[in-house]
């Protein structure tokens, strides 16, 4: 019983390394893209896979015949969504890095972006992940793709204000 | 522009920058996995202990005080001398 235990652990711990070893990198891009970090610096991004790769990790021996990596996006997209959620308008968490390819949109296009375009997950799929209809996922990522090729330009530089004349 | 010539320009903004691999995750991820497992073991091992627990206080409650049988009535009085 103990031995078979032990060897089950074994083959369990061999199949999820070379799963990490070949999923980990793109994972964290797609972490690194989501949470608009800087690719050489991006703790919020290990973090969220670190996360979600030991949820994977926990469900291994539950996972019959379900893509491990399917299951891991699953899990960096909700993570990462309720993140979002809850540090909305927090106090200079989220603020994007500049050198970040997405920094210029809001965390849910992120997530719509990297979702559909960068894992190539299907409109239906992506909104039924999210909870949301499908119409809407197609009108976020076209305005997220708008935005990203045409970046708004900054606000306009204010005129220096007219000097109230002493009088 | 089309869609796809959007999306595919997209895409290379996304793939420009990847990003280095942390060594040392492959062992924070199975440090933590392990713990969540073996949380999740024991938080399963004892909800069984509690389960067995209340079936075999249940029997023998049961067994002691026969709650099938019907308790003798108190409201009439016992029936003497006739």
């Amino acid at each position: 019983m103990r031995e078979r235990q032990a060897s089950q652990g074994a083959r369990r711990a061999r199949e999820f390394e070379a799963f990490v070893a070949g999923a980990a990198g793109r994972l964290l891009h797609a972490a690194t893209l989501l949470t608009a970090e800087a690719p050489d610096d991006n703790p919020r991004a290990r973090r969220l896979l670190t996360l979600s790769l030991a949820h994977t990790y926990a469900c291994w021996d539950r996972l019959r015949g379900e893509d491990p990596y399917d299951h891991a996006r699953q899990c960096l997209a909700a993570r990462f969504a309720r993140a979002a959620w809850h540090q909305y308008g927090g106090l200079g968490r989220g603020r994007p890095h500049p050198g970040s390819a997405l920094g210029a949109l809001a965390p849910q296009e992120r997530l719509i972006v990297v979702l559909r375009l960068y894992e190539g997950v299907a409109e239906e799929q992506a909104a039924a992940l999210l909870g949301l209809p499908t119409e809407r996922v197609r009108t976020i990522c076209d305005r997220a793709t708008a935005t990203l090729l045409h970046p708004p330009r900054g606000p306009v530089p204010q005129v220096a204000k007219a000097k109230v004349a002493p009088s | 522009m089309n869609r796809p010539e959007r999306e595919a320009a997209v895409r290379r903004i996304m793939d420009a920058a990847p990003p280095q691999m942390p060594p040392e995750l492959y062992a924070d991820v199975v440090r933590r996995g392990g713990r969540m497992l073996r949380r999740r073991r024991t938080a399963r091992r004892l909800m069984w202990l509690l389960l067995w627990a209340a079936i075999v206080t249940f029997t023998v409650w049961a067994l002691m005080a026969h709650p099938w049988v019907e308790p003798p009535s108190e409201t009439t009085p016992p029936l003497t001398g006739w």
